[in-house]
C-alpha cells in the first residue's frame, strides 16, 4: 500500500512536471503489432531484414513528432513486439492477442513466405491490411482473391528466376561464359518452389543444366555440394540457397576454386555481413535482390539506417519493407485508422516511398528488384521487372 | 578418397558436437537440451575475439572455456543438484532434467540475443585451400579436425590413465556401485558436467571458424550430439567418436553418390538402423 501511494505521488508530480504545450502532442497514440521471428531458424534473416527496418520507421515517424491525421493533430506509434519462434502456429496466436488483447490498430506483416501465408486467414478474419514483405511465391494473385487485405511487395519466384535465366543467357550471347550451368537449391518451400520455376526457363532460355542437386536446410558440409558442381566444369553457379548456406556455399567456392564467370546465390548475398566476411572476394556476386542505390528517395537511407539501429541496412527487402511501412503510414493520414478505408486506400492510392512512387496492380507491387550484384563494395539492382537505374552486370574474374 | 576425406572432415565436426555431451550425459546422467547453446557461446567468444577486439579467434578459448566451465559448474551445483535429490530413480532424473535444461535453453537463447543481437555472425579465418591428393580443402576444416583429434585423444587417456578418468568410468557403467567403492558421486558428476560445457565452448570456437552461427542456432547441433551419444552408447567416448565419424562418411556418401538432399535422411536411417541392431548404441552395455 505503502508503495503504491508513493509510486501514484510520483506520477502526479511528474505529470505536473509536464508543460501545457504538450498536450496537443499527446493524442492517443497508434497501437501498431510486429510479430516476427527472434528466435529460430529465421531469426537471423529477420535481425537484418524485418526488426532494424521496423524500429527505423518508428523512430523515423516519431521523430516527426507521429502521424500527422487528417484533423490536424499528432499521433506517436506505439509499437508492441512478439517473437514468433520461426512456429507458424506462434505467428497465428500473437496475430489474435495482437487483435484481441493489445487491440492494435494496425499489425505489421510477419517475416516470411510460410509465416505469413500462415497468418493470413487471421489477418484476414480481424480485418487488418496485411502488407507482406518477406513472401515470395507465384501464387499472389490467387492469394489477393482470397484475402481481401493482403499485399505483395518483393516479387514473385517466376521473375526472380526469369532474370537470372535473361542475365546469363544474355552473357552467353555476349560470348562471355558458356552455357553450362550448375545449380543447386535448399530443400525448403523457397529453394525447391525456385529451382522448380528454373528448369524449364533455363531450358528455353538456351542454358544447359549440368548439375542439379538440392541439399537439406541447416547441412553443416556443403563440400559435396559444391565439389560435384565443380566436377560437372560449369561456365555459372546458381544457388536457390538460404543465409547459411548462401555463406557455407561462397566459402566452399572460393576454396575449391570455383572460378565460374558468372556466380549467384539467393538470399543473404544482399546482407552487409556477406561483403563483410568476404571483403573483396564478394565482388561481382550476383545474388536476389538488389536496389538502385543512387535514387533520390534512397538518398541518406543507409546512413540513417545505421545510426538509428546500429546495424547496416540489407540492399533488398529492409528497404522494401520501410516502402511498405510508408504505404501503411501515408494511408493512415490519409483516411483514418479505420481499418477497412486503409485497406481500400492501399489498393487504391498512390505512395511516395524509399523506392520511389507505388501503386498496387491488384493488390501486387509489380515493379520489382529480382538480381543485384556487389561492385565496388555495394549491392547494386542489375535486373528487374520496370525499375530504373538498373547497372550492368559485370564478369566474375575468380575469387 | 573425396568422399573418405570429407566424411571424416564432417565426421570430426560432429565430434567437436558431441563430445561435451558424451560427458554430460553419460558421466554426469544430465541429459542436456542445452548443450548446443555452449557451442554458440564458444563461437561468439571467437567471432568477438576477431572482429572486435581484432585478435585471432583462438583467444576465444581463453574467454569462452573457463567462463563455460564456471557456469555450468554454477548451474549444475544451484539449478540440477536439487532435482538429481529429489529424483526417485534415473529414469525420473532423465525425465526431470530433460525438462529443466529445455527451459534452460531458452533463457540461454534470450540472454544471447540480448548480449549479441539476433543477426548472423561469421568471420573469415583459415579459410584457405589445402591439397590433399589433388582436391582442395578448406583450412580451417582441417584445423577443427586437428582440434577434434587432439581432444578425443586427452579426453581418451585422461578417462584411462588417471584416477578421476577411472572414477568416471565406474561412474557412467554403474552409478549404484561406484558408491560403494568410496566415489563421490556428486562431486565427480559436477566436474564433468562442467567439463563437458567447456568442451563444448572450445567446440564451438573451432566451428565458428567455418559455420554462420546465429543466437538460436543451437538446438541443431544439440539434436546431432544426442543422435551421436545415443548411437554410440551412453557414456562410452569412443563410441561417440565412432558414431560421429560414421554419421560423417554415411552423410558424405550418400551426397556424392546418390543426392545430397537425402543425407539428413540417410542420418537418421543409420540411427534407426543401430539402435534396431544394438538398442543399448554401438558400444554401450546391455543392462
Amino acid at each position: 500500500m505503502q508503495r503504491r501511494n508513493l509510486l501514484s505521488l510520483a506520477s502526479l508530480i511528474l505529470a505536473g512536471m509536464i508543460p501545457a504545450g504538450a498536450a496537443v502532442a499527446a493524442e492517443k497514440p497508434i497501437k501498431i503489432g510486429a510479430v516476427a521471428p527472434k528466435t529460430g531458424p529465421l531469426a537471423g534473416g529477420a535481425a537484418v531484414t524485418q526488426w532494424p527496418t521496423i524500429k527505423l520507421w518508428v523512430s523515423d515517424v516519431n521523430g516527426r513528432g507521429g502521424l500527422k491525421m487528417k484533423d490536424g493533430t499528432r499521433r506517436t506509434i506505439e509499437l508492441v513486439e512478439y517473437d514468433d519462434r520461426t512456429n507458424p502456429g506462434e505467428t497465428i496466436k500473437a496475430v489474435e492477442r495482437l487483435a484481441t488483447v493489445d487491440k492494435a490498430d494496425f499489425i505489421i506483416a510477419p517475416y516470411g513466405t510460410g509465416l505469413n501465408l500462415a497468418s493470413a486467414p487471421v489477418f484476414a478474419k480481424y480485418g487488418y491490411p496485411q502488407i507482406a514483405v518477406s513472401a515470395i511465391t507465384d501464387k499472389t494473385g490467387e492469394l489477393a482473391k482470397r484475402y481481401p487485405g493482403i499485399f505483395f511487395t518483393l516479387g514473385n519466384t517466376t521473375a526472380f528466376a526469369q532474370s537470372v535465366a535473361d542475365i546469363l543467357s544474355q552473357m552467353v550471347k555476349e560470348g562471355k561464359i558458356g552455357k553450362r550451368v550448375a545449380m543447386v537449391n535448399v530443400a525448403d518451400a523457397f529453394g525447391i518452389e525456385l529451382a522448380e520455376a528454373a528448369r524449364p526457363i533455363f531450358k528455353k532460355a538456351g542454358l544447359e543444366i549440368v548439375y542439379d542437386k538440392s541439399y537439406p536446410l541447416g547441412a553443416q558440409d556443403l563440400a559435396s555440394v559444391v565439389k560435384g558442381a565443380k566436377a560437372a566444369t560449369p561456365d555459372a553457379f546458381v544457388a536457390w540457397s538460404y543465409p547459411p548456406d548462401t555463406f557455407g556455399l561462397t566459402e566452399l567456392a572460393k576454396i575449391e576454386g570455383l572460378n565460374v564467370k558468372a556466380f549467384y546465390t539467393a538470399v543473404a548475398t544482399c546482407f552487409p555481413a556477406y561483403a563483410g566476411k568476404f571483403q573483396a572476394s564478394a565482388e561481382n556476386v550476383l545474388g536476389a535482390g538488389g536496389i538502385n542505390v543512387d535514387a533520390a528517395e534512397l538518398a541518406g537511407y543507409f546512413d540513417r539506417h545505421q545510426k538509428v539501429t546500429g546495424v547496416g541496412a540489407d540492399y533488398w527487402a529492409g528497404p522494401v519493407t520501410y516502402a511498405s511501412l510508408q504505404v501503411l503510414e501515408q494511408s493512415i493520414e490519409a483516411v483514418g485508422t479505420d481499418r477497412a478505408a486503409v485497406t481500400n486506400h492501399i489498393k487504391s492510392g498512390s505512395f511516395k516511398t524509399v523506392l520511389g512512387d507505388w501503386k498496387f496492380n491488384n493488390q501486387v507491387i509489380d515493379q520489382f528488384w529480382t538480381v543485384g550484384q556487389w561492385q565496388g563494395g555495394k549491392f547494386v539492382g542489375v535486373a528487374s521487372t520496370g525499375k530504373t537505374g538498373a547497372k550492368s552486370v559485370q564478369v566474375k574474374t575468380g575469387w | 578418397m573425396d568422399t573418405l576425406i570429407i566424411g571424416l572432415l564432417l565426421g570430426a565436426t560432429y565430434c567437436l558436437m558431441a563430445l561435451g555431451l558424451t560427458l554430460q550425459y553419460g558421466v554426469a546422467r544430465i541429459m542436456n537440451l542445452a548443450a548446443g547453446e555452449w557451442i554458440v557461446v564458444g563461437g561468439f567468444a571467437a567471432f568477438w575475439s576477431f572482429t572486435v577486439q581484432g585478435m585471432s579467434p583462438i583467444w576465444g578459448f581463453v574467454f569462452a572455456v573457463p567462463f563455460a566451465f564456471v557456469v555450468n559448474w554454477l548451474i549444475y551445483q544451484f539449478l540440477l543438484t536439487p532435482l538429481i535429490r529429489r529424483a526417485k530413480s534415473r529414469g525420473a532424473l532423465e525425465v526431470d532434467s530433460i525438462l529443466a535444461t529445455f527451459g534452460m535453453s531458452f533463457i540461454a537463447i534470450g540472454l544471447m540475443r540480448t548480449a549479441f543481437g539476433g543477426e548472423f555472425f561469421n568471420y573469415s579465418f583459415l579459410s584457405e585451400p589445402v591439397l590433399i591428393f589433388g582436391s582442395a580443402f578448406g583450412l580451417n576444416r582441417i584445423a577443427a579436425a586437428g582440434v577434434a583429434v587432439l581432444f578425443c585423444v586427452v579426453l581418451y587417456f585422461w578417462l584411462l590413465r588417471s584416477r578421476t578418468g577411472m572414477a568416471m568410468r565406474a561412474l557412467a557403467l554403474s552409478p549404484a556401485s561406484a558408491k560403494l567403492v568410496a566415489i563421490d558421486v556428486q562431486k565427480l558428476s559436477l566436474i564433468a558436467f562442467s567439463t563437458g560445457g567447456a568442451i563444448a565452448a572450445a567446440g564451438g570456437v573451432v566451428l565458428s571458424t567455418f559455420l554462420t552461427l546465429d543466437a538460436s542456432v543451437g538446438v541443431v547441433f544439440t539434436m546431432k550430439a544426442l543422435i551421436i551419444v545415443i548411437m554410440g552408447g551412453v557414456g562410452n567416448l569412443r563410441g561417440a567418436i565412432v558414431a560421429a565419424l560414421l554419421l560423417g562418411l554415411a552423410e558424405s556418401a550418400i551426397a556424392t553418390w546418390v543426392d545430397p538432399g537425402l543425407t539428413l535422411a540417410a542420418a537418421y536411417l543409420l540411427f534407426v538402423l543401430v539402435l534396431l541392431v544394438k538398442p543399448e548404441g554401438l558400444f554401450g552395455t546391455k543392462k
